[in-house]
C-alpha cells in the first residue's frame, strides 16, 4: 500500500492524543485547572489533528459530513461518529475538569471508553480488509489499541503502566510483524486464484494492461525492499519501546520523558509507515507484483 | 434501514445528431456513428449497418476523438526556415504554398516529368493519386505497398487471381478448421476478429503459425512456433504428406486449374516450360472423354490431371505431373523440414492429417444451383470447411513471394478457393492476373504518362526499362532485380534518389508516409540521406514536399508541408477502383465526409492536388476549353469517369440514383452516401456467391457491377507461366536479357512452381537470433502514438526475449540489452516472454518516437524508453566477396525483407546514466508545441 | 444505502470468453469514450502528452502467461498467453458497498449493479481498498470514486434503439467475448454459456461473490502425436511419383 504522510500521520496522532484521553477520561492523572487544560489540549490537538489529517486524502472533504451517515455497515463511518461522540463528551468532561473543577466521573467513563472505540474502530478499518491479508488479522486491532494505550499512558505520565503497555505493545508489533509476513501466503489468494487459471499451470503475469501507470498501481502496489523494511522496522522498535523504556527507567526529569515521548511518537510513526508500506494488496497480484 | 437509492437518470440523451462516416485510425475502414453534442465530436461507435465492422469498433476506432483533438494535428501550411531535420518553420498562406509547389512542378513536367518522385504512404486514393501522377507524366508514382505486403498480393493474384491481405477472407460462416500464417493484425482487423469469434462460439479449431503466441495465435487452439522464413518449407511439406495421401480434391484441379495444362519439356526449345496453346492462344489440356488435345474451356471437356502429350520431337506433360514429380520428393517429407522448421515431423503429420480429415470427411454441400464457365450446370455447391488466412509474416521474408504461392497451392490443391466453408474472394476479385494493366514507364514532357504506372508484368517484355537497359524508375520497380515489382518500391526511393542512381531527380513529393522514421530501412541512413549536401553546399535531393496531418517525425525533413485535415474534416472515397470495402458477398464502396470543419488552415491533400492540377492545367483535369474539370476531391468523386457510367463511386448512379455499379454521373451521390450511412452495399446473387472465378453468375454481375467489361472466367495458376518467362530470359532466350550478376538468381528463384530457399544469410555470421515486429492491435504505426488514451496502452515497447535466452544472457525484466545485427545496434529495455519461438526476439512496431515529435513532451517514454527496431534492419545486404551489395528484398518482386533480420543480444548496464533507449537522437523543435497538463473531455454537460 | 440489499430483482453482468478475447483493448477505450461523456464526471487524464501519463479507466485487460504442468500427454506443453480484461464485477457481497462511509456506492436492488453517487462521494479511497479486483480507480480530476457502471446508462435507454441497449464494451468488441444479461436468471443465455463452458469466479475465496463470470480458455495444443487416430488419413497411396500417377488414373476414373 502506499504509504500516503496524511494516513500516518492521522493514525499516528489520533492513536495517542485518544489513549492521552482515554487516561483523562479515567482520572489519570487526577488533574484540574491550568495543568488539566494542558493535558486535554495535547489530547485534543492530537486527536483532533490526526483527524483533520485524515481529511487531507479526500477528494472532496467539503462532503466529510457524510461520512458520518453510514455507522450501521461502515468501520469508517463508525470511526468518524466514535470520534465525534468521543470528543463530545470528552470536552464536555473538560469543561468539567478544567474549568468548574468538577470531575463528572460517568462522562469521564464514557469518553474513555468513546475514545478507546475510536482506536478500535479505526483499526477495524484495516482489519476489515480481506483484500490485505496483512492487515486482516486480529492482531491489528491488538497492535493499534496496544499502541494507543502505551502511548497514551506515556502522555499521562503513568510511567509503571506505560512500562507495562510498552512491553505489551511491543510484544504485540513483533507478533504482528511475524504473522503478517506470512499472511499473504496463508490467505490463499494468489495469480492463479485471482486470475482462475491457477489449475492450468504457473501464472505469470506477462503485459500489464497500460504501460502508463495508473491509481492502482499508485495505491496499492508499493514495494519495499525486504532489507530496507528490516531496518525500519529495527529502528522503528527501537524508537518506539526500547528508548522510551530505558528513558522511563532513569530517575523522573520533564526533559527526559519529553524525550521518551519524541522517540516513542517517532517509533510509532515508522511502525505505522512500514504498517502501510509492507502490507500487500491482492490487486497487487494482477499485476505480477505484491 | 429502508434502502434509499439515489434516482439516476437511465436514459440521458445520446446525442443532438448522428453523422455516419468512415473510420480512419487505421486503413480497415469501419463505419462510424458520430454521436455530435453543440457540433462537437462526443462519442463514437461502430455502424450497425456497416458491411465491414457490422457495429463493432476497434480501440483506435473509438478513440478517434482523441484523434481529432489531438495538440499535434498541423494547423497551417509551412515552408522550412531552418535546415532540414530541424524542425523550424515559417506558417505560409496556402496561396504561397500552392504557388510554391507549382513554382517547382511545372517546370519539371516541361523539362523532365521523371525529375519528380511521387509516393504516397497508406493513402485510400491510390486511383486518384495514380491519376494524377500519370497526367503529370512522371513515371515514378506508387504507395506503400513495396514495402508492405506485395509479396502476399503478388503472389495471390499471379496464383489465383486474388489474395488475402484485403483481397478476400475465409468463409467465417461455415470454416470448420481456420489457419492463421504470420498474422499479428492485419488490414482486416475488425473482420478478422469478428470472424475468430464466430468460429470459437461454434467450437470450430484455430491453428496459429507464427514464431509469437500473442493476439490471435494466443487463443489458438494450436500454436506453431515456426523458426521464422520457413513456413514455405512446412507448407510444403504438408503438400508432401497431403499429395501422397491422395488427400488433394483433384475434381476441383482438373475443372478449375492449370494443373491439366500441357507443359512443353523440351529443354533446348525457347518455349521449354511455357504452355501448349491452340491457335488463340488457350492452354491445351488432354479430354479424358476423348484421349485428345482439347482448350481447357471446351464445353464438355474433363481434363486429365495426369495428361502428357507428344507434339513430333517435343514431350508435354501436364502441370500436375511436374507437381508430382516435385512434391512427392523426399526432401520435402516432414522429417526432412522438421529441425529446419522447428517443428517436429510428427506434428506436421498430425496436422496435415486434421486438414484432411476436415477438409474432406467433413466436407458438406450447400442446395445452390450454379452454372460453370464451360457451361456445365452444377446441382450443389461442395463445401471444403478448412480455410487459411496470411499476412506480412510469411510475405515480408526475401523468399515471401515464393512461400505465399506455397500456401495458395496448397489451398487449391485441397480445393478449399472460392468454395464453402474455404477462402472467398471480395469483388473486384477474382480478377485473372491478365484483367490487369501491365506497367508503363514511357514518359514525354509536358504529357502524361503512357499508361498507369503499376501492374503486373507478364514477362521481360513488361520490365520497366529504358532503351539502354537501366532502370526508367526511381525505385527500379519492374527490373531484373526485381521483374515483379506490381506495387513499387517506394523503400528504394530515398536511397536511390540520394546516390542518383538510376539517376537524379529534383523534387520529392510524398503523401502520409512517415518516411525519416518507422516506415524506412536503416532509419538513421535515410535521416542523412535526406540531409545530405553536395559539394556545392545543396541538398543531395533537391526539393521535398509532405502532406502529413500531424506533426510526425518525415515533418522536420521537408521544404514544404500541405498541412491535411483530419478524416473527420475531410471528403475521402473508398473506391472500387481501389482498395473498397467489399465482402465476400458483396461489392461496397464507401465515403468520407467533413461531419465537422476543421478550425485550422489545412485542407484534404486530395482537393489540393486537384488545386495543383489545375493551375498546371493537367491533362484529366482540364476541359477542352481550358477550365477545370473539378474544383475539389468531393467534385472529382461525384464527377470523374474512368470509362463512360464508371466512377470512383458505384452506388447511387444515374439521374435517379437508382443505378449500381454502371450508371451516368449523379451530381446528388454523395448526399445519397451520407443518407446510407457513408456507405453503398450491392449483394451478390445466391447462385453467385462461391465458385466465383468459374461461375457464369457471378462474371455476368460483375460485368453488370463495371467490375469487368466481359466475363473473365480463367483457371488458377499453380504453375505460374510468366516466371518461367523470365527464367528462359536468364537461360538466355529472347532479346530482353538480364545483367550476367543477376542470371543465376533469377534461374533459381523465378520458379514457376513453388519452392523454398533460405533467405540470403550472407554477413549474418554470429548474428543468429531472429528479431521481429509485431503491430499492437490498439496502435496503428506512428501515428496512434499522438492519441492521449490509446499512449498509454503502448507508450513503450520492450524486447520481448524468450525465457531460454534471457536465462543465457543473465537478463531480467527491466534490463538493458544491446542488440546489433550486421548494420547497427540499438541498447533497449527487455521483458521475459514464454510463449515465443525459442530463438526469437521480438518488439511491437512503431512504438519509439522521435524526441519532439507528435507535439509529445521531450521525456515522453515513446521517446525515452521506446525504440525502433529499423535501425538494425539495412536496405541493402551487407557486400559479398565482389563488394556488391544486394537489396534487403525479395528478389521477385522487391518486397523488404524486414522479418529476415538476424541479431545478437548482449547484456548492458543501463546507457550512461541517463536510462534512455539508443540511439537517442537529438530532439525536433515541435512546429505545434506540445499539449495540455490535462484533460477532462467532455463535450456535453 | 450502505447496506446490500438482501437480494435484487435481477442479476445483471458480464461473461468474459477467455478463449475468445485477443486482448485488442477496444472495450477499454469504448468504456473510456462512454464513460468520459456519459454518466458523472469525465474520466480524466494527467499528463497526457507527458512523460508519465495515466488516466482513469474502468476496464482494462491484463495478459497472463501460463505454464501448463507437464504430463504424459504433453510432456514439454508450450506456454500459453492469456488476455483478461477486467472490470467491476457488480459482486453480490461487494465489500465495497459496506465500507463506504457515506453511502456513496450501493447496489441496486433491481439489477444488482454497484454504482458511485458522485454527488455524495468524498473521494476517501476506501471501497477502492476492499475491492480485491482493482475495479475501482479515483479520478484525479474530480475526486470522485469511478466505476465501471455496467453502463446503467444505456441499457435502459430509451434514446436508445433496442438493440443498442447493452454496454459499450460489450457493443463494441469485435471478438464477441463480452457477453452481457442476468445473471440471475438460469434460463438466460448468459447463463447457459456459463453452464455450458464451466464458467467461473476471480478469487472466491474473498467471498465476494462476483456476478460477472469468465470462461475460461479451452484446452490447447493437443495436436502433437496423436498421428494413429488420423493414420488412414494419410495412408500414401503410393510411395514414388511413378505409382502415383497410377492412383491418379484410378482416382480420376471414379470421379
Ligand atoms: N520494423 C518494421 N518497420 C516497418 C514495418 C514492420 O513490420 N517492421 N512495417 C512496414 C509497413 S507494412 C508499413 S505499411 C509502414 C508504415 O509506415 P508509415 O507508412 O510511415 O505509416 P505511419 O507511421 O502510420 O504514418 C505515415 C504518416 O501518415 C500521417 N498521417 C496520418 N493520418 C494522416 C492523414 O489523414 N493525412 C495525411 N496526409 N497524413 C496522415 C502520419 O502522421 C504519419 O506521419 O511501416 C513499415 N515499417
Ligand atoms: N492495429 C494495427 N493494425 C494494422 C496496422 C497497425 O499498425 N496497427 N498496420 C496495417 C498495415 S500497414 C499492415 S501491412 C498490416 C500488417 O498486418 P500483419 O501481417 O498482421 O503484420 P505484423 O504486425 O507485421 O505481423 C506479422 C506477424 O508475422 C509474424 N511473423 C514474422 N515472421 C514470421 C514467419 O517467418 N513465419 C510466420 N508464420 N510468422 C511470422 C510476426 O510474429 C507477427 O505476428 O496491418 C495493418 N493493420
Ligand atoms: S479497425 Fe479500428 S481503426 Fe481500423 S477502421 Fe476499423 S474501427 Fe477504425
Ligand atoms: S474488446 Fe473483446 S477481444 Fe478485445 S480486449 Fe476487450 S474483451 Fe478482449
Ligand atoms: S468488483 Fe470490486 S468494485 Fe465491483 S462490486 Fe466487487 S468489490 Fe465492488
Ligand atoms: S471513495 Fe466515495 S464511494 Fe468510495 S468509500 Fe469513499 S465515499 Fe464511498
Ligand atoms: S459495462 Fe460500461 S462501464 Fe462497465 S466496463 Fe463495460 S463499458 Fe465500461
Ligand atoms: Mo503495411
Amino acid at each position: 500500500m502506499h504509504p500516503a504522510p496524511s494516513v500516518i500521520v492521522f493514525t499516528t496522532l489520533s492513536g495517542l492524543g485518544f489513549g492521552l484521553l482515554f487516561f483523562l477520561g479515567l482520572g489519570l492523572p487526577a488533574v484540574s485547572g491550568m495543568v488539566a487544560f494542558v493535558f486535554f489540549a495535547i489530547g485534543f490537538a492530537l486527536a483532533c489533528g490526526g483527524l483533520m489529517a485524515s481529511t487531507f486524502h479526500l477528494g472532496h472533504p467539503e462532503r466529510a459530513w457524510r461520512a458520518l451517515t453510514q455507522w450501521r455497515t461502515s468501520w469508517l463511518s463508525r470511526e468518524g461518529v466514535c470520534a465525534v461522540a468521543g470528543l463530545m463528551v470528552m470536552g464536555l468532561y473538560a469543561i468539567g475538569v478544567i474549568f468548574l473543577d468538577q470531575d463528572w466521573r460517568l462522562l469521564g467513563l464514557l469518553g474513555s471508553a468513546l475514545s478507546l472505540a475510536t482506536v478500535f474502530t479505526t483499526s477495524m478499518i484495516y482489519t476489515q480488509l480481506k483484500t490485505i491479508p496483512r492487515w486482516n488479522m486480529k492482531l491489528t486491532p491488538a497492535l493499534f489499541l496496544s499502541f494507543s494505550l502505551a502511548g497514551g499512558a506515556l502522555l499521562a505520565g503513568q510511567v509503571t503502566l506505560a512500562i507495562v503497555l510498552l512491553l505489551a505493545a511491543a510484544a504485540v508489533q513483533l507478533a504482528y510483524w511475524k504473522q503478517g509476513d506470512g499472511a499473504l501466503a496463508a490467505s490463499g489468494t494468489d495469480m492463479g486464484t485471482a486470475t482462475g487459471l491457477g489449475e492450468r499451470g504457473k501464472v505469470r503475469a506477462f503485459e500489464p494492461p497500460h504501460t502508463g501507470s495508473n491509481y492502482l498501481l499508485r495505491e496499492f502496489v508499493h514495494v519495499v525492499g525486504r532489507k530496507h523494511s528490516q531496518k525500519l522496522r529495527v529502528i522503528g522498535f527501537a524508537l518506539a519501546f526500547v528508548v522510551p523504556l530505558v528513558l522511563l527507567l532513569l530517575p523522573f526529569h520533564h526533559l527526559i520523558a519529553l524525550m521518551a515521548v519524541a522517540s516513542h511518537l517517532a517509533g510509532v510513526a515508522c511502525s505505522r509507515w512500514l504498517f502501510f508500506a509492507e502490507a500487500e494488496h491482492v490487486v497487487g497480484l494482477y499485476y505480477g507484483k505484491r | 434501514m429502508t434502502i434509499q437509492q439515489p434516482k439516476i437518470d437511465l436514459s440521458p440523451k445520446i446525442s443532438d445528431e448522428v453523422r455516419k462516416t468512415t473510420c480512419y485510425m487505421c486503413a480497415c475502414r469501419c463505419g462510424i456513428n458520430v454521436h455530435m453534442k453543440d457540433g462537437k465530436v462526443a462519442y463514437i461507435e461502430g455502424n450497425r449497418d456497416h458491411p465491414v465492422n457490422k457495429g463493432v469498433l476497434c480501440a483506435k476506432g473509438s478513440a478517434g476523438i482523441m484523434q481529432v483533438n489531438a495538440p499535434s494535428r498541423l494547423k497551417s501550411p509551412m515552408k522550412r526556415v531552418g535546415p532540414r531535420g530541424s524542425g523550424e518553420f515559417e506558417e505560409i498562406s496556402w496561396e504561397e504554398a500552392l504557388d510554391m509547389a507549382v513554382g517547382l512542378l511545372e517546370p519539371i513536367r516541361k523539362d523532365n516529368p521523371e525529375k519528380l518522385a511521387f509516393f504516397t504512404g497508406r493513402d485510400q486514393s491510390q486511383s486518384f493519386t495514380g491519376f494524377w501522377a500519370q497526367n503529370y507524366g512522371t513515371p515514378n508514382f506508387a504507395a506503400h505497398g513495396g514495402f508492405c505486403s506485395v509479396n502476399m498480393a503478388a503472389a495471390g493474384i499471379y496464383t489465383m487471381g486474388g489474395a488475402f491481405w484485403e483481397f478476400g477472407q475465409p468463409d467465417w460462416d461455415h470454416t470448420k478448421l481456420f489457419m492463421l500464417f504470420g498474422v499479428a493484425e492485419d488490414h482486416d482487423s475488425n473482420p478478422i476478429k469478428a470472424g475468430l469469434g464466430k468460429i470459437k462460439a461454434r467450437g470450430a479449431k484455430v491453428i496459429g503459425v507464427n514464431p509469437i503466441r500473442s493476439g490471435y495465435n494466443a487463443i489458438a487452439d494450436e500454436w506453431v512456433g515456426i523458426t521464422p522464413g520457413t513456413d514455405g518449407l512446412f507448407i510444403l511439406s504438408l503438400v508432401h504428406v497431403l499429395m501422397k495421401a491422395g488427400k488433394i480434391d483433384l475434381d476441383y484441379l482438373s475443372r478449375y486449374t492449370n494443373a491439366p495444362v500441357l507443359v512443353n519439356q523440351d529443354k533446348g526449345s525457347p518455349d521449354y516450360g511455357l504452355f501448349l496453346r491452340d491457335d488463340h492462344g488457350a492452354p491445351l489440356v488432354i479430354n479424358r472423354a476423348t484421349g485428345n488435345l482439347a482448350p481447357y474451356s471446351m464445353k464438355g471437356v474433363r481434363p486429365d490431371l495426369g495428361g502428357d502429350f507428344q507434339m513430333g520431337d517435343v514431350k508435354h506433360v501436364s502441370v500436375f505431373q511436374l507437381m508430382a514429380e516435385r512434391y512427392l520428393a523426399e526432401e520435402y517429407a516432414p522429417e526432412a523440414v522438421a529441425e529446419r522448421c522447428g517443428i517436429s515431423a510428427t506434428r506436421i503429420r498430425a496436422i496435415a492429417g486434421e486438414i484432411a480429415r476436415v477438409a474432406f470427411d467433413e466436407s458438406f454441400e450447400l442446395d445452390v444451383e450454379w452454372t460453370d464457365f464451360r457451361g456445365e450446370k452444377h446441382s450443389k455447391m461442395t463445401g471444403r470447411p478448412v480455410s487459411f488466412h496470411s499476412m506480412r509474416g510469411i510475405s515480408a521474408h526475401a523468399n515471401g513471394f515464393q512461400t505465399c504461392r506455397s500456401l495458395h497451392v496448397l489451398q487449391i490443391l485441397l480445393g478449399t478457393v472460392e468454395v464453402p466453408g474455404g477462402f472467398r474472394f471480395k469483388p473486384p476479385y477474382p480478377k485473372p492476373v491478365e484483367a490487369h494493366p501491365a506497367p508503363h514507364c514511357q514518359v514525354t514532357p509536358n504529357k502524361p504518362l503512357d499508361g498507369p504506372h503499376l501492374g503486373f508484368a507478364h514477362g521481360p517484355e513488361h520490365l520497366a526499362l529504358k532503351n539502354d537497359g537501366t532502370a526508367a524508375r526511381i525505385d527500379k520497380a519492374f527490373t531484373w532485380e526485381n521483374p515483379m515489382s506490381s506495387h513499387g518500391l517506394m523503400h528504394m526511393v530515398i536511397s536511390n534518389a540520394h546516390a542518383g542512381d538510376p539517376y537524379k531527380i529534383n523534387t520529392l513529393f510524398m503523401y502520409m508516409a512517415n518516411m525519416s522514421w518507422n516506415s524506412s530501412m536503416n532509419t538513421s541512413g535515410v535521416m542523412e540521406m535526406l540531409t545530405d549536401k553536395d559539394e556545392n553546399g545543396d541538398y543531395v535531393i533537391p526539393n521535398i514536399i509532405y502532406s502529413d496531418a500531424y506533426s510526425s517525425e518525415m515533418v522536420a525533413y521537408a521544404d514544404l508541408i500541405l498541412p491535411d485535415t483530419t478524416y473527420l474534416e475531410r471528403h475521402d472515397c473508398i473506391s472500387l477502383l481501389d482498395r473498397p470495402i467489399c465482402e465476400a458477398d458483396a461489392a461496397a464502396d464507401a465515403i468520407r465526409w467533413p461531419v465537422i470543419e476543421p478550425d485550422r488552415e489545412v485542407r484534404g491533400f486530395q482537393t489540393v492536388l486537384v488545386q495543383l492540377a489545375n493551375k498546371m492545367k493537367l491533362p484529366g483535369f482540364t476541359n477542352e476549353d481550358g477550365s477545370a474539370k473539378y474544383q475539389d476531391y468531393a467534385d472529382y468523386i461525384v464527377n470523374h469517369q474512368r470509362k463512360p457510367g464508371i466512377g470512383p463511386l458505384a452506388g447511387f448512379r444515374g439521374p435517379d440514383g437508382d443505378k449500381a455499379g454502371r450508371g451516368e454521373v449523379n451530381p446528388e451521390q454523395l448526399d445519397r452516401y451520407i443518407e446510407n450511412g457513408g456507405f453503398f452495399v450491392e449483394h451478390i446473387p445466391t447462385e453467385a456467391s462461391y465458385y466465383k472465378p468459374w461461375n457464369m453468375a457471378y462474371q455476368d454481375w460483375a460485368v453488370d457491377m463495371g467490375i469487368f467489361d466481359s466475363p473473365q472466367p480463367y483457371l488458377f495458376q499453380l504453375y505460374v507461366e510468366p516466371m518461367r518467362k523470365f527464367q528462359l530470359a536468364a537461360e538466355g532466350h529472347g532479346e530482353r536479357q538480364p545483367p550476367e550478376h543477376l542470371r543465376e538468381r533469377i534461374r533459381e528463384k523465378m520458379d514457376p512452381l513453388p519452392i523454398w530457399y533460405e533467405t540470403d544469410q550472407h554477413g549474418n555470421e554470429g548474428y543468429t537470433i531472429n528479431a521481429l515486429t509485431q503491430r499492437p492491435m490498439a496502435m496503428y504505426h506512428s501515428w496512434g502514438t499522438q492519441n492521449a488514451w490509446l499512449r498509454q496502452l503502448h507508450g513503450r515497447n520492450p524486447l520481448y526475449v524468450p525465457t531460454k535466452l534471457m536465462q543465457e544472457h543473465g537478463l531480467k525484466d527491466g534490463d538493458w540489452a544491446k542488440v546489433s545485427s550486421p548494420h547497427g545496434e540499438i541498447t533497449v529495455p527487455v521483458m521475459e516472454m514464454a510463449a515465443l519461438n525459442a530463438n526469437t526476439v521480438w518488439t511491437w512496431n512503431a512504438i519509439g518516437k522521435r524526441k519532439g515529435t507528435w507535439a509529445l513532451e521531450e521525456d515522453a517514454p515513446e521517446a525515452t524508453k521506446g525504440f525502433l527496431l529499423n535501425h538494425l534492419i539495412h536496405e541493402l545486404l551487407p557486400p559479398k566477396a565482389d563488394g556488391m551489395r544486394w537489396a534487403n528484398s525479395d528478389p521477385i518482386t522487391g518486397q523488404a525483407a524486414w522479418f529476415d533480420l538476424k541479431v545478437k543480444i548482449e547484456k548492458v548496464g543501463a546507457p550512461d546514466d541517463l536510462a534512455e533507449s539508443q540511439p537517442a537522437l537529438p530532439p525536433i523543435k515541435s512546429p505545434v508545441g506540445t499539449g495540455p497538463k490535462e484533460l477532462k473531455w467532455k463535450v456535453g454537460k | 444505502m450502505t447496506e446490500l440489499p438482501s437480494s435484487t430483482d435481477r442479476k445483471l453482468g458480464l461473461v468474459i470468453d477467455l478463449d475468445t478475447c485477443v486482448g485488442c483493448h477496444a472495450c477499454v477505450i469504448s468504456c473510456k469514450g462512454w464513460n468520459t461523456e456519459n454518466y458523472g464526471a469525465p474520466l480524466s487524464d494527467q499528463d497526457p502528452y507527458g512523460g508519465d501519463p495515466s488516466g482513469t479507466f474502468l476496464n482494462r485487460v491484463h495478459s497472463f502467461e501460463v505454464k501448463p504442468t507437464p504430463c504424459s500427454s504433453q510432456p514439454d506443453p508450450a506456454a500459453q498467453l492469456i488476455h483478461f480484461p477486467k472490470s467491476c464485477l457488480h459482486c453480490e457481497d461487494a465489500p465495497c458497498v459496506t465500507v463506504c462511509p457515506t453511502g456513496a456506492s450501493y447496489k441496486r436492488v433491481e439489477d444488482g449493479i454497484v454504482l458511485v453517487n458522485e454527488d455524495h462521494c468524498i473521494g476517501c479511497g476506501l471501497c477502492a481498498w476492499s475491492c480485491p479486483y482493482g475495479a475501482r480507480e479515483l479520478d484525479q480530476a474530480a475526486g470522485v470514486m469511478k466505476k465501471c457502471t455496467l453502463c446503467v446508462d444505456r441499457i435502459y435507454n430509451d434514446n436508445l434503439p433496442e438493440e443498442d441497449r447493452i454496454p459499450s464494451c460489450v457493443r463494441t468488441c469485435p471478438a464477441g467475448a463480452r457477453h452481457f444479461g442476468d445473471l440471475g436468471d438460469p434460463d438466460s443465455a448468459v447463463s447457459q454459456l456459463v453452464a455450458e463452458r464451466g464458467g467461473m469466479d476471480l478469487m472466491p475465496e474473498m467471498g465476494t461473490k462476483p456476478v460477472n463470470k469468465y470462461l475460461p480458455p479451452r484446452p490447447k495444443d493437443e495436436m502433437e502425436g496423436d498421428i494413429d487416430v488420423l493414420a488412414p488419413f494419410l495412408t500414401p497411396v503410393a510411395e514414388e511419383p511413378k505409382g502415383f500417377l497410377g492412383w491418379l488414373d484410378k482416382a480420376l476414373e471414379k470421379i
